[in-house]
């Protein structure tokens, strides 16, 4: 009786703590996903100051109402009656009332604001000069073209590039000291040039001198017929893009891991786990990866925020058609509207990344899930 | 002094320090040699390219030492002037004011290549009655051809290789139809080549020079851009202004950030909740974006850049680590025993509690040199390089945008390429033995 009365009481501890377990996960990532929402909030309004510091945001717009007016005048058969200075007059008057209607002579302090509200929510009105591949002027119809090749590339770079990592650092901790070991660790030195860098050499001797792998682009031009053709094509053209964000970043993550799987197997309950006799792999993987992994997916963040901020030039140099490339278009076409945008595309798309990873590491890491420590 | 000895000592032992800090002094030699050898304002004005400077240069011309490794020798630039040597020019006066200016340029060719381009340079003086030069080519086996009949005005840059009635007659390029076996097309007829000009001036003190430049397809050390600049000139000039950027860039966010860090942990409360908030935001802003708006909305002098880079650099992922060493700094004796004697809170942080951390800046700063020069390469390569510094990402940037990979320019991208990974790789190699001689723990795996 006594025994069932027990278990049942143990069930329902189990349960409460997973309960309150669950709780604390939750709490945990709404607070980080709140942060990560200020932060991004920030980071627009920033963008919106350091643009309308020079004045580019008001100007851009009166340019605008300017054009519009300009061109409604020249359409009026009437104005052809009137003197120039009147017809001036007039249009200057008209320019002032949509300057009015538009808010534009309301002090910047209020207006920032509502900027800030048509940042945040990606409703950033026309291009300049640039177009959507459909057609579009639209700011958020471009960017939501470009979105998806730069989220398979980025997505499968850093997929890669963790995984890679954590096998070959875990070999490298097996085999401390070896040839593989010293070589790794004389290469991570490697590590501080940026993929694009990388990408320039695997262009030169992949597409250049060995004409294996194609320059650049997302398909072949033109693109060839059928589905399963066009996904190959893709990939072909995925390879040197991948391979230069894993080469740049590879040998110091992989150093790194090492370092932290050497530390953590040092640990006295590995020592221990190995007097009972459990098997090496049992050991790694239950009580020296599992351990590391929050510090692992720590420092994995920094990794991919440095890989997010190289993405706008490996696009340019691998011509890959994202939202890196739409960058250095609209600069070099001086797109003010398209490099807002693109500025607070990347402020959320650097947020996105780090949330998942703190999702991640909520789950992972036990004293989220117990409570206390964290700081 | 014992300290410093002790850390060479203690250097000596790591290969890649030893290597990191030859690399260093190298790039350091560099930097002073490119700004005691071209003065900052000429380097500007050779980079903007002024006044026709580089007029006289190839085009995208591959750096000379390659003829080594070539089993065709491909030619390199062939000058031929009389403003160098005016015995060159034979001046026969014939009376009344008219006299002759007569010369003949006589090379030897001995290239396997054909010349990029052929022109002749005229620069002549004269009051109104404007010289005239006839030009002919003599070719080793002794054909004449007739080249052009010119009237010379004060500067007059003939291109023989633009020259469409001359291309008509030969029936293809004058650089190349000019040079090659008639006998066996397509290869060049090696020997002794010979420029005629039989030039008449017709006033007192009227004269003519004439400039033979043949165009090779390689020059110099580093070769030419297509505005036929000289690439050594940026990459000299690179070296000071990669190696300025990243150290002043390291440093002062380093130092920076070690004093903001030290005042979190002293004061506490809701200066350290503030400044780790700030961290916690400034670590995800994207930098580059930022970085892109203030070149394109303010200015792209890299001193404007390198100011944003360190303001963005001071609340960034240097600061927590920073914080967790104060912290343990904070709780040691002789910090109360500062308290005791009654220091201000200034006083305990710039004597006391700083010194103790700095052994641990100089590998932190010396690892961050290399992300600055890249970041400074990363600019200039989308377009937002200082507008008037020749810089090493700016070669880049002009090779990527006249697709040198693709035309097989190797040679545009692979130099300032080498250099950027000569810095990045000395500094990272110098501050990952740092890091280990300044941190044990590292050591011991």
């Amino acid at each position: 009786m006594q025994n069932i009365e027990t278990a049942q009481g143990q069930a329902a501890f189990v349960r409460q703590r997973r309960m309150s377990s669950l709780n604390r996960i939750l709490k945990y990532v709404l607070v980080r996903g709140l942060t990560l929402l200020v932060t991004v909030t920030i980071g627009v309004y920033l963008a919106i100051l350091i643009a309308n510091g020079g004045g580019y945001v008001d100007q851009m717009r009166i340019g605008q109402i300017r054009e519009q007016v300009s061109l409604i005048l020249a359409a009026d058969q009437e104005m052809q009656f009137v003197t120039v200075q009147e017809r001036r007059a007039i249009e200057e008057s008209m320019i002032q009332t949509q300057i009015q209607q538009l808010g534009l002579d309301r002090p910047f302090a209020v207006r920032s604001f509502e900027y800030l509200w048509n940042g945040l929510t990606l409703n950033l009105g026309s291009a300049d000069y640039l177009l959507s591949d459909s057609g579009s002027r639209q700011v958020r119809n471009i960017l939501g073209e470009r979105l998806g090749p730069t989220l398979l590339l980025m997505a499968t770079g850093q997929l890669i590039l963790f995984f890679s990592s954590l096998f070959l650092g875990l070999i490298l901790s097996r085999s401390y000291g070896s040839f593989l070991d010293k070589f790794i660790i004389a290469m991570a030195p490697t590590s501080s040039a940026p993929a694009w860098f990388y990408g320039m050499f695997l262009i030169l001797i992949f597409a250049a001198l060995l004409g294996w792998l194609p320059f650049g682009g997302m398909v072949a031009a033109p693109p060839p017929e059928g589905t399963i053709a066009r996904i190959l094509s893709t990939l072909k053209h995925m390879i040197l893009p991948v391979t230069a964000m894993v080469v740049s970043r590879i040998f110091s993550s992989a150093y790194s891991r090492r370092t932290f799987f050497l530390i953590y197997s040092s640990e006295d309950y590995v020592e221990m786990a190995k007097a009972k006799g459990l098997s090496d792999r049992e050991i790694e993987r239950r009580y020296v990866l599992r351990p590391t992994l929050p510090a692992i997916i720590t420092s994995f963040m920094l990794v991919v925020i440095q890989l997010w901020v190289g993405a706008i030039v490996l696009e340019t140099v691998f011509n890959w058609p994202g939202i890196g490339r739409l960058t250095q278009q609209a600069i070099n076409m001086f797109d003010t509207p398209v490099i807002v945008a693109t500025t607070v595309i990347y402020a959320y798309l650097l947020a996105v990344t780090v949330f998942l990873l703190d999702i991640i590491y909520s789950l992972v890491d036990p004293r989220v899930k117990l409570g206390g420590g964290g700081n | 002094m014992t300290g410093v000895r002790n850390l060479f000592r203690q250097m000596r032992r790591y290969p890649s320090a030893v290597a990191g800090s030859i690399i260093i002094l190298f790039l350091i030699f560099m930097a002073f040699y490119a700004i005691f050898a071209i003065p900052y304002s000429d380097a500007l004005r050779l980079w903007r390219g002024a006044d026709n400077i580089w007029i006289q240069t190839p085009r995208n011309a591959r750096p000379a030492w390659l003829n080594y490794f070539y089993s065709e020798k491909q030619p390199e630039n062939i000058k031929i002037s009389s403003i160098d040597d005016p015995s060159l020019m034979t001046v026969i006066d014939l009376g009344g004011g008219v006299s002759t200016a007569d010369f003949e340029y006589v090379f030897d060719y001995q290239y396997d290549g054909f010349p990029s381009e052929l022109s002749v340079f005229f620069t002549a003086k004269y009051d109104s009655a404007r010289p005239n030069v006839a030009l002919r080519w003599v070719t080793p086996d002794g054909r004449e051809i007739p080249l052009a009949d010119l009237t010379v005005t004060a500067q007059l840059n003939h291109s023989v290789s633009q020259d469409s009635r001359l291309v008509r007659r030969l029936g293809g390029q004058p650089e190349i139809k000019l040079f090659e076996d008639p006998a066996n097309p397509g290869k060049v007829l090696k020997g002794t080549y010979k420029l005629v000009g039989e030039g008449l001036v017709f006033e007192d003190g009227s004269s003519v020079d004439a400039e033979l430049v043949v165009f090779g397809k390689l020059y110099g050390l580093a070769g030419t851009d297509h505005r036929r600049r000289d690439i050594t000139v940026a990459l000299l000039w690179g070296t000071p202004v990669a190696l300025s950027f990243g150290l002043v860039a390291a440093v002062g966010s380093s130092i920076a950030t070690m004093f903001l860090g030290a005042a979190a942990v002293w004061f506490g409360g809701w200066i350290d909740w503030l400044i780790r908030r700030i961290n916690e935001v400034v670590m995800i802003l994207p930098l580059l974006p930022i970085l892109i708006m203030v070149g394109l909305f303010y200015s792209r002098s890299i001193w404007v850049m390198l100011s944003v880079v360190i303001l963005l650099g001071i609340f960034g992922s240097g600061i927590l680590s920073y914080r967790s060493m104060f912290i343990q700094v904070k709780e040691s004796g002789y910090i109360d025993a500062a308290r005791a004697y009654g220091a201000g809170s200034g006083r305990i942080i710039i004597r006391y509690m700083i010194p103790k951390i700095i052994p641990t800046l100089i590998p932190g700063f010396v690892t961050q040199v290399p992300s600055f020069v890249f970041l400074e390469a990363t600019l200039a390569l989308l377009g937002l390089g200082d507008p008037v510094l020749p810089t090493w990402g700016k070669l880049l940037n002009d090779a990527q945008s006249h697709g040198a990979l693709f035309n097989g320019y190797f040679y545009w991208v692979l130099e300032p390429a080498f250099l950027l990974m000569l810095a990045g790789l000395g500094f990272a190699m110098l501050g990952f033995a740092l890091d280990r001689i300044f941190n044990p723990r590292l050591r011991e795996v």
